[in-house]
């Protein structure tokens, strides 16, 4: 009996030591939500705010997941968000001329990661800094699609009512379905960061390349990678933003550049590589959500949510160096 | 005449304009212990980082057991029986024992399940073998398990840890450069005891040292690299105590590039 809660003990600290990360982004989430309750306890008792918040927070899991690996793996990725616009651009226009999404939405996924594939070998072999190299290639792009559209925008009503729509973005069970999508797309990223071969290689890479390199790692595949599954989670947030909104703009994704990248950090993955968290990362992305959203609802004016936004990213950062320990 | 594990013909590698191997040729053969000794910068490091494959030559021929291999690299090195311990260890500090042990060979270890097959990882069996590996070599410690992260160890734990690594694969070869540099005294000697019994499986060790005493002790053979060239090859029969070994290495040494009379045997 004494054993066996000794065990259960031990078990639950090693838990706790091993998700530390992700813990404390939880904590820091329900802190947040009891500060709304308490702000504003009608509107947060309320369904509805939920439910506003869960039709967008999809397109932003699937660009903090995958940029959690970069992170993770000692790179980082500045592309997406145009990448995320050509993917939907391409699916769009699809769309327009007729073709079935499902095809388009491969095609779409097709686009983001040949784009990754491009700017994986351009990073790698060219021995260049990701940051600036990706940074670079998300004014590139932007420009490109600047150019060729001239600014304007294509309505995709075509989809809706549509199964392929129903699907993936519908309502299900009073929620909507992206939110499902995201969260079935964070559980598989979560076995394979946590269980897979892959998920390990990019935690040795970002840890120490030469030491990766030395044990046999392809270490310049799977910094390609990085860039590749960023590209595919780009595409998924772009379709996924065209369906919600039936609607694509030549600024689509503009505005997650630094709110996906906050969620990383916000979400306890350090910026110093081989350690990293994904459920961090969606909590964070929750939290970054919440936050735009749940200051205006607890009765602030629009002009606060940037200044919150700011206080509970530098907070939360404050709380990860706390908890966390740079082992050299 | 026992069979060679590996050949290294006329290898040589520069960086830039640097020379650091220059035509060199070196065989293992199967359960021996070759001393690899030199100088710091006399390419014992490249030499080694050639065997484990992550250098790849600029000209030279390498041979696993008679046939010639093509694109050599690290992880063809470690599934041609080749395990390093590197100078410099090759751990990644911010993972776990276990993790240290299986890098580059992640699914390892496992069961011949469907999920491993797909490249799932079985942390169980992989934690059951570490901790058993690790009892095995007598890295034991009551404040340490296999999940333990690297980065809490002490340097001779770490160096224990990598150790283990290229025990637990079988390899043929072992290859150990600098293996007791920052250690303590008893640290050293577990090494010590390790290599012997390494030898004692039949197994082959490459042993890389600057302290010549430690390499006489252990090694059966000896090559000593001088400035990117073998100057020397010889086996305890040719020099019988470290003192002459080191009085042939002065010798190198003064004559400024040149190789000495003695190096002219083979």
């Amino acid at each position: 009996m004494m054993a066996k809660t000794m065990t259960s003990i031990t078990s639950t600290s090693l838990f706790i030591r091993r998700n530390k990360a992700s813990l404390s982004t939880l904590f820091f989430l329900v802190v947040m939500m009891t500060c709304f309750l308490i702000a504003n306890p009608k509107v947060f008792t309320n369904a509805a705010i939920y439910n506003a918040v869960f039709i967008t927070l999809p397109v932003a899991i699937f660009l903090v997941v995958p940029l959690v690996f970069t992170v993770t793996g000692g790179e980082i990725d500045l592309s997406f968000p145009s990448n995320m616009a050509m993917a939907s651009w391409v699916f769009s226009l699809l769309i327009q001329k007729g073709m079935p999404p499902v095809l388009g939405l491969i095609v779409a996924i097709g686009v983001g990661m040949g784009i990754g594939v491009i700017i994986g070998l351009i990073v790698v072999y060219g021995h260049l800094s990701s940051l600036v190299c990706t940074l670079g290639f998300n004014f590139f792009l932007r420009g490109f699609i600047m150019i060729l559209t001239e600014g304007r925008s294509i309505t995709v009503l075509e989809v809706q009512d549509g199964l392929f729509h129903n699907v993936l973005a519908g309502t299900f069970l009073g929620l909507p379905a992206q939110m499902g999508w995201a969260l079935l797309f964070t559980l598989i990223c979560v076995l394979v960061f946590n269980r897979h071969c892959y998920g390990v290689r990019v935690r040795c890479v970002g840890d120490n390349p030469q030491s990766a390199e030395q044990m046999g790692i392809n270490v310049n595949r799977v910094r390609i990678s990085f860039f590749i599954f960023v590209g595919l989670g780009a595409s998924l947030a772009g379709v996924f933003s065209v369906l919600i909104n039936f609607s694509w703009w030549p600024t689509t994704g503009d505005g997650y550049l630094l709110t996906a990248l906050a969620s990383v950090f916000v979400g306890g993955t350090p910026t110093w590589g081989g350690v990293g968290t994904v459920v961090g990362g969606a909590l964070g992305a929750t939290i970054v959500s919440f936050m735009e959203t749940g200051v205006v609802a607890a009765g602030l004016t629009g002009f606060y949510v940037q200044f919150f936004k700011g206080l509970i990213i530098i907070l939360s950062l404050l709380a990860h160096r706390y908890s966390s320990k740079r082992y050299r | 005449m026992k069979s060679p594990i590996i050949t290294l013909q006329d290898i040589s590698k520069s960086f830039g304009n640097v020379y650091a191997l220059d035509g060199v040729s070196l065989q293992v053969k199967a359960g021996e212990v070759v001393g690899l000794i030199g100088d710091n910068g006399a390419g014992k490091s490249t030499l080694i980082k050639i065997l484990a494959g992550v250098y790849t030559p600029d000209s030279g021929a390498i041979r696993l057991k008679d046939q010639p291999v093509t694109d050599w690299n690290a992880s063809r090195s470690r599934q041609s029986g080749i395990e390093t311990v590197f100078q410099d260890r090759a751990l990644v500090v911010q993972q776990t024992i276990v993790r240290n042990i299986f890098m580059g060979r992640e699914t390892a270890g496992s069961s011949a399940s469907l999920l491993s097959r797909l490249g799932f990882i079985d942390h169980k069996s992989q934690y059951a073998e570490a901790e058993r590996l690790m009892r095995d070599i007598g890295f034991t410690s009551e404040v340490f398990t296999p999940d333990s992260i690297v980065g809490t160890l002490s340097g001779g734990e770490r160096q224990g840890v990598a150790i283990a690594r290229a025990l637990y694969f079988d390899a043929e070869l072992i290859i150990l450069d600098e293996p007791t540099t920052a250690l303590s005294l008893t640290e050293t000697e577990k090494v010590f005891s390790f290599v012997r019994n390494v030898k004692a499986s039949g197994r082959s060790v490459v042993f890389i040292g600057h302290n010549i005493y430690h390499v006489f002790g252990i090694a059966d053979r000896f090559v000593v690299l001088d400035r990117g060239k073998v100057v020397l090859e010889c086996t305890k029969e040719d020099y019988q105590t470290p003192e002459e070994l080191i009085g042939f290495m002065q010798q190198v040494a003064q004559s400024e590039g040149g190789t000495p009379s003695g190096s002219s045997e083979e």
